[in-house]
């Protein structure tokens, strides 16, 4: 009872201070992120944090659903109606905040604007380049023409924001950051950015979808961790997204907090050599002498590598629990989803003696780089692994740094093996193929995350076939045959899928998504769920 | 004085160019932009793209020349990660951090000048011992961990203060303030008291040091034989003669504030120029940091040339001169 009272004084107290209501009688909503919005342009630079904005503000044709399954957006429906051309049906009726019909005019205006703007550091041109042309057969109906049969293209989509022939022809970046053609179809309006600070959002009354609960939304950047979970422990905000696991426990046993979990889409994983037959860079003899042929070539000492790591004793203890061990690119449920591929059981014995097989009884040096600062307690993870390969009796030191120069080595193949994380954004199994495993070719644009430069013809081979293959089922199986071909190989060694934490108080329930984006339309008063 | 002042600005032309050299050459060394920047789901072309963007694909010597004419003609490059022109990114942000430099100091005036008088002139008195006591918390704690404790303490268990972020802002010749309004004022307490809580120290003991010495000198001891109040001999007698080395220190202490107060901005989550800068060294936005650079180097020079000549206001003997 003394508790209750205390934190009753409390709440009125922060109340008070905070001059601010509950947020479910208020209406108002004060959210703090952990990533930076580099800009309200939605086609200047694909990053999650500044798509996640564009889809409070604009849509795209197709949808990810909270699991990360599309759904339909400003499309109605979608279909192939020959090998190499999509239509759509556009979603009748749709209006801008400007007042501006949507029609297929603006969408074959968006999918010219994409590769066009200018100084973009990372276009969204990747998601449009399959498209040929676009043909628009009436206002609500729009058809792609590919240059190749391209299944993925509803995917892609999913990732462009629909903007207005009328209103954004030669807009530039500036123009969407001040604000004077921040204008889309989405549930919220733009009302003043401030970069770097926060971006303020008003309900779209006219919205065509369900309206969000929020009239007025006050989206917060705050990058320092401590600082966000304060934030939401004091009151200042209502809602806070990449929780810090070194939190988690005390913010499960703290009243004035609600925690949301969701298994996400990002693997953690390591990548080794394959590069180098005639030694690896970091690899020597336990006499400090480099060998003469590179050892993780050979498939029984990757097999090894990945079975001594205890992943369970990684999920619980330096995760805290916010991880799932991983056995593959995608967790259950997704597109290509191999059912029953596990993550390895941690087998120290059985390691040592496949190591002794390939003519390593006694090991040797490694060096196992990782960032420091880029994914949930990296650091904490190479060093774990680290320890566990020590065990095993492959030497190992451990070097992680910030993500800034890490990521410059491991491009530039000066590293043995290191731990990267991967989000799928396409929420379907080709993406991580396509990017991580499958061998580094310009022409095709295969294997562009391939850092460790592994190459299997027949995995590309499967590869190739599912990417130019429109039948769904025939595809996932082409896909998990080729993710299958990958993990007996041991491309990569995956160590967990991280699972995605939000913290937010405990009147509010969030709709807690796959793909990590944090968005003021999944937010809604507790109350209002039943 | 003219010939003086054409020569200190002549200096700090050269030490912004080294800077500009070795700021250039280190980011190109940390590493490359595109890979930070671009999406991990760019393909290669898309890759040769963004760098030919960026003008990355140029010779590191070709990219400073063609940086330095920019430069001279007033532009210091567009953000990379905003696609904004550096120096109004950097401006925006100067506001906050000036508020928030200028709080901290005034604070560790009007705290640290009187605490450090008392404890000088009564050295044997207890108080003063547990001030002297206290400026060495002052000194050793670091920012880092009193800015959380202060939030803890102030904002999650009591809830007086607001324990992140800016407040409203009052629009002030076309820059945003803060420290107009009260809810404004709140926000700025606990930064503004983190960040002075070393100059506080600081000030202390440089006072108390000051006028332990200054007490001996003849001219005190003239000035009571002469019959002068107390109040008159340490305020104006005293007080004068401490004030170089404090103005010094404090005028030094001031640039650092502006310049680095990265730590007290990123756990206060303060939209200062600091957090830009940290931010913009995370992504290896180069354009930011060269210009941040090169910006701090001329704050510094001018308020070092300031601090010359507050000392020659203050000391007559002092004079700016060419050796």
């Amino acid at each position: 009872m003394k508790i209750g009272i205390k934190a009753a004084v409390l709440a009125a107290v922060s109340a008070l201070a905070t001059g601010a209501l509950s947020p479910a009688q208020s209406q108002n909503l004060t959210m703090a992120v952990g990533a930076q919005i580099t800009s309200l342009d939605p086609h200047y630079h694909a990053l999650s944090p500044n798509f996640a904005v564009a889809t409070m503000i604009f849509d795209t044709l197709v949808q990810f659903d909270a699991d990360a399954q599309m759904e339909p957006g400003l499309a109605e429906s979608w279909k192939p109606v020959a090998p190499t051309v999509w239509e759509f049906k556009l979603r009748p009726n749709v209006r801008f905040h400007n007042g501006n019909p949507f029609t297929a005019e603006d969408v074959a205006f968006t999918i010219d604007r994409v590769p066009a703007v200018p100084n973009s550091p990372s276009s969204y041109a990747i998601y449009t380049r399959a498209i040929e042309r676009v043909e628009v057969v009436d206002p609500v109906t729009v058809r792609f023409h590919t240059r190749s049969p391209y299944p993925v293209l509803p995917n892609d989509l999913s990732q462009v924001a629909m903007l207005d022939r009328e209103t954004h022809d030669k807009a530039s970046t500036d123009d969407f950051n001040s604000g004077k053609v921040a204008i889309g179809t989405g549930p919220f309006r733009y009302v003043d950015f401030r970069s770097g600070e926060r971006l303020r959002l008003e309900r779209n009354e006219e919205y065509w979808g369900q309206k969000p609960h929020w009239k007025a939304v006050d989206y917060r950047v705050v990058v320092n961790d401590s600082a966000r979970t304060a934030g939401v422990l004091a009151g200042d905000v209502d809602f806070i997204d990449q929780v810090p696991t070194s939190d988690l426990s005390t913010l499960k046993r703290d009243q004035r907090v609600k925690i949301a979990e969701k298994d996400g889409l990002r693997i953690i994983f390591l990548a080794l050599d394959h590069l180098h037959p005639e030694g690896s860079p970091q690899i020597t003899g336990h006499d400090g002498k480099p060998l003469n042929k590179n050892p993780l070539l050979d498939l029984r000492v990757r097999k090894a590598l990945s079975m001594a790591i205890d992943r369970q004793a990684i999920a619980t203890r330096v995760m805290e629990g916010a991880a799932m061990p991983a056995g593959q690119f995608l967790p259950e449920g997704a597109f290509g989803h191999v059912p029953g591929l596990e993550a390895p059981k941690a087998d120290p014995e059985g390691a040592k003696k496949l190591l002794a097989e390939a003519g390593y009884p006694d090991g040797f040096r490694i060096t196992l780089s990782g960032p420091n600062d880029r994914y949930m307690n990296d650091g904490r993870i190479v060093q774990a692994i680290g320890q566990m390969w020590t065990r095993l009796g492959v030497r190992t030191t451990v070097d992680a740094q910030p993500w800034t120069t890490f990521v410059s080595r491991a491009g530039r193949q000066e590293l043995s093996a290191f731990l990267v994380g991967w989000g799928s954004s396409s929420g379907e199994a080709s993406n991580p193929l396509r990017s991580l495993v499958a061998g580094y070719n310009r022409d095709k644009g295969f294997g562009t995350s391939n850092r460790g430069r592994y190459s299997n013809p027949e995995l590309d081979a499967k590869l190739e076939a599912a990417l130019a293959e429109l039948d769904d089922p025939k595809r996932e199986a082409l896909l998990q045959e080729a993710t299958r071909i990958a993990m007996e190989d041991v491309a990569i060694i995956p160590i967990h899928i991280q699972k995605n934490l939000w913290a937010m108080r405990p009147n509010l329930r969030h709709e807690s998504r796959a793909d990590e984006l944090t968005r003021a339309q999944d937010v809604r008063p507790a109350e209002a769920a039943r | 004085m003219s010939v003086y002042l054409l020569r200190r600005l002549l200096q700090s032309v050269l030490v912004m160019l080294a800077m500009s050299v070795i700021v250039f050459v280190g980011v190109f060394a940390i590493g490359d932009p595109v890979e930070i920047l671009i999406s991990p789901d760019a393909d290669q072309m898309e890759r040769e793209r963004a760098i030919k963007a960026l003008g990355l694909d140029l010779p590191l010597w070709q990219q400073y020349l063609s940086f330095l004419g920019n430069a001279l003609r007033g532009d210091l490059g567009r953000s990379f990660v905003f696609n904004e022109p550096a120096l109004q990114l950097i401006l925006q942000r100067m506001p906050a951090t000036l508020e928030l430099a200028l709080g901290a100091t005034f604070l560790a005036l009007i705290i640290g000048l009187p605490l450090g008088l008392y404890a000088g002139l009564k050295p044997k008195s207890p108080v003063s011992s547990a001030i002297m006591a206290g400026s060495i918390l002052g000194f050793s704690l670091p920012t880092f961990w009193v800015g959380l404790m202060l939030i803890m303490v102030f904002a999650v268990q009591l809830g007086w203060l607001p324990s992140t972020g800016r407040g409203p802002t009052v629009e002030v010749l076309g820059l945003h303030w803060s420290f107009l309004t009260w809810d404004g004022l709140r926000h700025l307490a606990m930064p503004a008291l983190n960040l002075a809580l070393f100059k506080i120290s600081l000030v202390i003991r440089l006072t108390r040091a000051g006028v332990r010495e200054t007490m001996l000198m003849d001219y005190v001891k003239f000035a009571r034989a002469k019959g002068l109040s107390p109040a008159r001999v340490t305020y104006v007698h005293v007080f004068k003669n401490i004030m170089i080395p404090v103005v010094t220190v404090v005028g030094l202490e001031l640039g650092s504030t502006i310049a680095f107060s990265v730590v007290t901005e990123s756990v206060f989550a303060w939209p200062g120029m600091g957090k830009l800068i940290i931010d913009s060294i995370n992504v290896l936005d180069r354009p930011v940091i060269v210009a941040y650079l090169m910006m701090i180097v001329l704050m510094f020079i001018t308020i070092n040339l300031l601090v010359d000549l507050a000392y020659s206001a203050l000391d007559p003997r002092v004079r700016l001169e060419n050796k």
